[in-house]
């Protein structure tokens, strides 16, 4: 029987309106891989919180090495050898690569002065357990993100790492870095640490994981050997459902003016010679990497990064797009990806972020706000996207995530935009209202708006989307129509391109 | 669980502006309005011979305008989440140059000159506001840094002209400064009217809507639409003529224009702003608590001076009595909040 490191028994939390966990016991085992899969807003997130002391669970008991926490502080979980590699890395950019692998070893010893030998023999010491070379005096702000991966974990190694949570560790690396990092993690597995990989992307974890737990809505719905799970399996557990092909079906024909066209448009550093059409009615989706260019693209569009080559044709006529108010003025709303930080006003209320846009069309004849009007523009588009609250006059943050998404949705349509871009329409949304928000875009461009979604979930551009596009390394590289390709195939093909980097 | 309270932050709905609805929907308000009562009474209690009388009242509303005005500047620009440091200077150089036009042009045409100078004064103070908001929105300048930039600048400019000397001896602004209408001093007419007007502003208009969502998350309102540049320029430049028409009042009241006059306003302003419940960080906040705050500390100034003329030292413990008032309605401000937030996260 191998020994067990970390233990967690019944644990829930629940946030304002929404309960993040139901009832998840897991167990870890030392030097074990274990994968933890959950589309967005599955837990995923709040459990490793838990399990790194971050948040307090509402009910549970966590045992680590045998010892049991009610009440696990940060500081417990990091001495019990617990580390997590956030996505964001939790760096110092503008310290050097030895700096921060060591200096969280000495902070926690309370030196107050710095020897730089020590600091220098520490971190090349961890870069060695990890066996990766790399520059100690090096700026860390100046390096790839896979590097700052590898700084991370070494800086984890460091602290004596018994268990090892790296949250989508793999989200912006290319095909040879995410080698490098299956190499690393089998070589920590070796040393007894235990690895717990969270991700949702199903080939990863088919060749890292020995073990496999799925979250769904909160809940756990699998935890079994990876040997006994298929993919198939592993899709219906995660989405409680097989997915439906119900594809959008464009039928308009293609004639007259197209809505939108792109000729050659090029951004220096960040795409290069993007050239399509929409039509009104359409769905086209853009995926690729991070960084293939598809948000800058979007953001192009937008105005908020003009493109410096290359024509946009709205209707037919060349138009100049140079600042977000140029993009306004040709009917182009944009979704953003960050809901919290580009989307909403957190703190004010769900009618202030829906009338933001349309405003200017609420005035009374002094160029006063007419309340009786925008109490009836709000209600409209409460009622229109079925956006759940009691009451309006409520924080937007109150509100879900999908509900929020429907919140910036109903911004850009109150304005009554004729193209609408959705960047990463559905991130952070549970899986109920996600199919809503596609029946919603769905719905939009049946009334004959072009809509251009970007997005790295495969089966969400399948379902949504009548075309799309795939982007690397700022080309546009491929075109499928979705009716005339099978989601696999294009997961194989996607699989494929991103490879070739 | 969907319908637990948030705080609301919703501008009130028109037409039902209400001194209740403002009582009903900010806390901070209804906090400083017992604060208001408390000190008056209070110090009516202590000298009911002094505190409570026409006279007394009449010359608080006097010495409280200017630095209300003032108080209202820096209030709009730290909505945008932004301050600007440079009232006072602006107020200053504006006196200046309108005394200035008086003493030249007032002997041989007193009513061009006041003409010439209200008019240079609401040029003056807009371009000031506007070179502001030139370094702030353009520029990209951290406001704070931006108007401690200007705050020097507009303050060496007046000394250039001024060579330090004071200017002595405008009469023709007198009525500015020290005359009344049915007993109450024109300052203060001054200061509730623009406390009105701009009040309406930012509860009534686009622009005042966009001053709100801009300070709540610029990224946000620049990915909304909103000419984000536009309404700091806007902002900066309404602050610019508040210091301005500040400025004039000043100069009336005083009868003189000193480039160093009134050092400790600025402080003085920020200190209203925050006390009358504008958060530093922008988004929230009302002029009605800016009013409320400024009436709670000239209550506390004017009263502790009565209360305490006889010991030495009373001007100095009116300072510490403000910083204390500034820290409690903060703490207490604080712990509601926590309180509040604590309320929500037990459902």
């Amino acid at each position: 029987m191998p020994e067990v490191f970390l233990e967690a028994n019944h644990i829930s939390k629940s946030f304002v309106g929404v309960q993040a966990l139901q009832d998840v016991s897991l167990k870890i085992e030392k030097g074990e891989v274990a994968c933890l899969v959950g589309e967005n807003g599955s837990g995923k997130s709040t459990f490793i919180k838990i399990i790194c002391g971050v948040y307090a669970p509402d009910q549970g008991e966590i045992i680590i090495n045998g010892k049991t926490y009610r009440h696990l502080r940060p500081i417990d979980s990091i001495r019990e050898g617990i580390q997590v590699i956030f996505q964001d890395f939790s760096l110092f950019p503008n310290l050097t690569v030895a700096e921060n692998i060591a200096l969280n070893d000495q902070v926690a010893r309370g030196r107050q002065l710095v020897n730089w030998g020590t600091i220098k023999k520490i971190a090349r010491e961890a870069l060695d357990q990890i066996e990766i070379d790399l520059p100690l005096d090096a700026t860390v702000g100046e390096m790839s993100v896979a590097n700052k991966q590898l700084i991370a974990i070494s800086r984890a190694m460091q602290q004596n790492a018994r268990l090892v949570v790296m949250d989508e560790p793999t989200t912006a690396l290319t095909r040879k870095e995410v080698e490098v990092l299956y190499r690393i993690v089998r070589g920590l597995r070796e040393r007894g640490i235990a690895i717990l990989f969270v991700s949702h992307k199903l080939n990863e974890v088919q060749v890292l994981a020995e073990r496999v737990v799925i979250l769904r809505n909160g809940s756990k719905v699998v935890d079994s050997p990876a040997k006994e799970l298929t993919q198939e399996k592993i899709v219906l557990s995660m989405t409680g459902h097989t997915i439906a092909d119900s594809r959008y079906e464009y039928s308009t024909p293609k004639t007259g003016q197209p809505l939108l066209r792109l000729e050659k448009l090029s951004r220096k550093g960040s795409f290069r010679d993007i050239s399509f059409d929409l039509y009104p009615g359409e769905i086209i989706g853009v995926t690729g990497l991070l960084g293939s260019g598809r948000t800058e693209l979007a953001l192009a569009l937008f105005g908020s990064h003009p493109a410096d080559q290359g024509t946009i044709k709205v209707d037919g006529q060349a138009v100049k797009i140079n600042s977000i108010q140029d993009a306004i003025k040709h009917g182009i709303g944009y979704v953003p990806e960050d809901r919290l930080t580009e989307g909403l006003f957190l703190e004010r209320s769900i009618g202030d972020n829906i009338v933001v846009r349309s405003l200017k069309t609420l005035l009374n004849r002094s160029g006063m706000v007419d309340a009786v009007k925008k109490h009836t523009e709000i209600q409209t588009w409460v009622n229109n996207l079925h956006i759940k609250t009691s009451d309006p006059l409520m924080a937007v943050k109150s509100l879900s995530g999908g509900n929020q998404q429907r919140v910036v949705i109903a911004k850009w349509l109150a304005s009554l935009p004729r193209i609408l871009i959705l960047n990463g329409p559905t991130v952070g949304v549970d899986v109920g209202s996600k199919a809503e928000i596609h029946g919603i875009v769905k719905g939009l461009a049946q009334q004959g708006l072009g809509i251009i979604v970007i997005s790295d979930d495969i089966p969400e551009l399948m379902q949504v989307c009548n075309r799309i596009l795939l982007m690397q390394r700022g080309a546009l590289v491929e075109s499928f129509e979705t009716k005339n390709i099978a989601e696999a195939a294009l997961a194989d093909r996607l699989v494929e391109t991103i490879g070739g980097d | 669980m969907a319908n637990v309270q948030q705080r609301q932050t919703t501008t009130p709905p028109a037409g039902r502006i209400s001194i209740g609805h403002l009582l009903q929907t900010n806390g901070t308000s209804v906090r400083l309005l017992v604060i208001v009562i408390a000190l008056f009474v209070l110090f009516s209690l202590l000298r009911p011979d002094a505190f409570p009388t026409f006279r007394n009242i009449q010359s608080m509303a006097f010495q409280a305008s200017e630095i209300g005005i003032l108080a209202i500047a820096v209030a709009i620009t730290m909505l945008t989440g932004g301050i600007d440091l440079s009232i006072n200077s602006t107020a200053n150089l504006t006196a200046v140059l309108s005394a200035l036009i008086l003493t030249y042009v007032g002997p041989s045409s007193p009513a061009l000159a006041m003409v010439l100078a209200i008019g240079a004064a609401l040029i003056i103070g807009p371009i000031c506001g506007a070179f502001n908001g030139f370094l702030v929105a353009y520029v990209g300048i951290p406001p704070i840094l931006a108007t401690l930039g200007t705050l020097t600048l507009y303050q060496g400019i007046g000394t250039v002209i001024t060579k330090g000397a004071a200017i002595f001896g405008i009469p023709e602004f007198q009525w500015l400064g020290n005359g009344e209408i049915a007993g109450i001093p024109f300052p203060f007419i001054a200061f509730l009217a623009i406390a009105a007007v701009v009040g309406i502003i930012l509860s009534r208009t686009k622009y005042g809507f966009e001053v709100y969502l801009l300070g709540t998350n610029p990224v946000a309102s620049r990915f909304s639409g909103i000419n984000n540049r536009s309404v700091l320029m806007r902002t900066y430049i309404l602050s610019g003529l508040l210091s301005a028409l500040a400025g004039l009042i000043i100069l009336g009241r005083t009868n003189a224009a000193r480039v160093d006059f009134g050092e400790s306003y600025v402080l003085l302003a920020i200190m209203i702003c925050v006390l009358g419940g504008i958060n530093p960080a922008g988004g929230l906040g009302r002029i009605f608590g800016v009013v409320l705050a400024m009436i709670a500390l000239q209550f506390l100034s004017t009263g502790m001076n009565m209360a305490l003329f006889t010991s030495s030292g009373a001007n100095f413990f009116k300072e510490a009595a403000w910083g204390a008032t500034l820290l409690i309605v903060l703490l207490v401000e604080y712990f509601s909040n926590r309180q509040r937030q604590r309320r929500i996260s037990e459902k």
